[in-house]
């Protein structure tokens, strides 16, 4: 966890250097998760008065975009797509095989805060489907098993 | 001597190791004292084959794969640099029959070329349109893109030439180019495929449209799930700045035309255009009353094309050959070639360009292979998470918008999902009904409350209960959302849902309905 005092000089920042473009609050958003992992509630206030904005607008556009999350992620993120090409290659198998091995459902992160899981619909590999992401890396052909050799060296190298 | 090995870096070879195998190739070319260029290309799109590795030599480029990281020092001890042979051998990449029967116009040098070096782009052609654009008038442009018959890529085939036409002719002292880069639909990727594999198509198509119609400032709203595609769409735009070919002074002409990236969000919706215009203003994306059109009231209040990626990347050719030459593909009222994203449970997916006119039984079985299970191909669906579900029967249908209109059902981006005889097509309906849930902007009654109803009467037949009454009550559901919706989110979900319910009942536990929708 950073200090909010931290995290206030690193939203001003991003906050300084992109008010100024037309539609500003979306690339302000993005700066900030990309940076935090997530947008704090704590920040909502400043975002709001560089924008001449009102916080229920800000709140409401984070609350839009699936992206976007108020609350802190796990340490890996694994997005597994949900979408009709990876259903048709067997996606669903691996969507339960997922849940129980994390012990998760979607939108939840692991108690030891490892893991995250998120659907994702479509990932434009669906031509190499079934497909997720883990953390930055991409992987087509899933499986149980691939997922698992993934996971466990993730876990190992921790 | 340098030999110069070709290993994409296409996010689909990617996910299949293709980083890992360049890595090791690298390392193994090392050690062993010879002597390689690595060229990352975009991918041919023969993604079965993926990781896909060529080497060029004087007969032409020879190719392997699917190679794994285990597979290189065999191929180095087989002399591949110099096209030696080896048990993942495919021979000349252009002569494998998957590539060589394709019209490839719009992906003409994909897989090709390096996508972000300008040299290797102007070396294959690119940038003629844009220089023969700009010895041209503005109507004169927008004439050329009208004679070509594009229709736009994105979905809704509506006449490219007659939209910026509009533009064009509505005074401002500011207008907008945007390419909508959301390509949400399961089942596509060929707009990924082009900002990845060739990105200086799509800012030279965007440049083209602001030079006809006088916009000077372009936006690529590129969904947030396509990190590949925008590392290579901003190291193309540097160097497109650096060359001046966008910027204060295009090629010295006193022209115009910045471009940015601006990245969404993860949400469906922000495909539609109104939406999209709402999210790069930095609002929610919720879906805007029609008329005012973009063309005339746009981004900012400003006259503004939105177009595909495809449609954008489209428009270089037809500058640099002329309306007509493009125009000579296709059939009927659909011109020209479409890139065909096949998907799903098939044999051979990955992507065929190809003039409008082949059936979609040639591209599943000539092109696809059939099923990668080896069972019976029971359903396809084609267009995205809102296109109809087709059954064996339909499979004849011509690739050609009005031919799959006539039919209800849907071509939209082109994207092709096969389903084997082991899908449970009720199953998939819920599906359709629960992604409208998810993805919808919450705006219209229909579409908000009627997604969620409509989750729960499927699940209802589903589980047996009641029939009588809830076929009848779900067919009146999609009914209402079919009149009662602002957009096609909720306007055509009914697709995938009725026709799955029309074409496959049985996995309803109904016997057959005649009336089809
Ligand atoms: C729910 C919904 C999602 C859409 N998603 C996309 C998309 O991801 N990409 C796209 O180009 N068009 C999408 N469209 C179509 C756009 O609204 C618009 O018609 C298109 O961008 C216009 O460009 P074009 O004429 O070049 O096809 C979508 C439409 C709807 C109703
Ligand atoms: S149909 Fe759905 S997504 Fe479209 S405007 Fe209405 S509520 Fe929004
Ligand atoms: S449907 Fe899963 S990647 Fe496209």
């Amino acid at each position: 966890m950073r200090e909010s005092g931290a995290i206030d000089t690193i939203v001003q920042d991003i906050i300084a250097s992109l008010k100024d473009l037309p539609g500003a609050l979306l690339p302000i958003l993005h700066g900030i998760q990309d940076k935090l992992g997530y947008i704090p509630a704590e920040t909502v206030p400043a975002i709001a008065k560089a924008l001449n904005l009102s916080r229920a607008e800000v709140h409401g556009v984070i609350s839009f975009y699936h992206y976007f999350r108020e609350t802190p992620p796990g340490k890996t993120t694994v997005h597994l797509c949900r979408a009709e090409s990876c259903q048709a290659k067997g996606a669903k198998a691996l969507e339960a095989h997922v849940k129980n091995k994390l012990g998760i459902d979607y939108h939840e992160t692991t108690a030891d805060g490892a893991f995250s899981l998120e659907p994702v619909y479509c990932l434009g590999l669906c031509s190499v489907s079934p497909s997720m992401q883990i953390g930055e890396e991409l992987y087509g052909h899933s499986s149980a098993e691939l997922f698992d050799s993934i996971i466990n060296a993730e876990e190992a190298s921790a | 001597m340098t030999h110069t090995v070709y290993i994409p870096g296409d996010a689909a070879a990617v996910a299949l190791g293709a980083d890992r195998v360049a890595a090791a190739v690298k390392q193994e070319a090392e050690k062993r004292g010879i002597k390689i260029k690595l060229v990352r290309n975009g991918s041919r799109g023969l993604h079965w084959l993926e990781p896909l590795l060529e080497v060029g030599t004087p007969n032409g480029r020879i190719a392997y794969g699917p190679v794994q990281v285990k597979d290189v020092a065999s191929l180095f001890d087989a002399n591949f640099v110099t096209g030696g042979k080896h048990a993942l051998s495919l021979g000349l990449i252009e002569e494998l029959p998957y590539l060589k029967k394709q019209q490839r116009l719009t992906f003409q040098r994909i897989g090709i070329t390096d996508p972000v070096s300008l040299d290797d782009y102007i070396a294959h052609d690119g940038y003629r349109g844009l220089k023969n654009a700009l010895g041209m008038t503005g109507a004169d442009i927008v004439k050329h893109v009208t004679d070509s018959g594009l229709r736009g890529r994105g979905g809704a085939a509506f006449p490219t030439g007659i939209k910026w036409n509009t533009v064009l002719n509505t005074p401002s002292e500011q207008k907008y180019i945007i390419c909508n880069a959301d390509e949400g639909d399961s089942g596509t990727f060929s707009d990924r495929m082009v900002m990845e594999g060739d990105p200086f198509v799509l800012i030279e198509g965007m440049t083209i449209a602001g030079i006809a119609v006088g916009a000077t400032q372009g936006y690529i709203y590129l969904r947030v799930e396509y990190p590949h595609a925008h590392k290579a769409l901003n190291a193309a735009l540097q160097k497109a700045y650096a060359a001046g070919y966008l910027g204060g002074n295009i090629l010295g002409s006193g022209k115009k035309f910045d471009l940015e990236v601006r990245l969404g969000a993860g949400a469906y919706i922000c495909g539609e255009e109104t939406s999209l215009m709402e999210s790069l203003e930095g609002k929610r994306g919720l879906v805007r009353f029609k008329p005012p059109l973009p063309a005339i009231s746009g981004l900012f209040g400003k006259p503004t094309i939105v177009n595909n990626v495809i449609s954008l990347a489209s428009v270089p050719i037809i500058l640099d050959k002329g309306g007509e030459f493009y125009r000579d593909y296709g059939m009927g009222r659909s011109r020209g070639t479409l890139p065909l994203q096949l998907a799903g449970n098939i044999k051979y997916p990955g992507l065929v360009e190809i003039a409008f006119g082949m059936t979609l039984r040639e591209l599943l079985y000539d092109y696809g292979g059939g099923s990668a299970s080896g069972r019976p191909i029971k359903a396809v669906q084609v267009g995205g998470p809102l296109g109809a579900y087709m059954p064996e029967s339909q499979f004849d249908t011509p690739l050609d918008y009005e031919a799959f209109a006539a039919i209800w059902a849907v071509l939209g981006h082109g994207g092709v999902v096969a389903f084997d005889d082991t899908v449970d097509m009720a199953d998939m309906a819920r599906y359709s009904m629960e992604f409208c849930k998810i993805e919808s902007c919450g705006k219209c009654t229909p579409c908000r409350i009627g997604s969620t109803r409509g989750v729960e009467v499927i699940t209802d037949i589903i589980e047996g209960r009641d029939l009588a009454k809830n076929v009848p009550l779900l067919r009146d559901l999609c009914n209402t959302l079919l009149n009662g919706s602002l957009c096609a989110l909720g306007g055509m979900t009914p697709y995938p849902v009725l026709s799955a319910l029309n074409h496959f009942p049985e996995d309803f536990g109904i016997a057959g309905q005649a009336d089809a929708a």
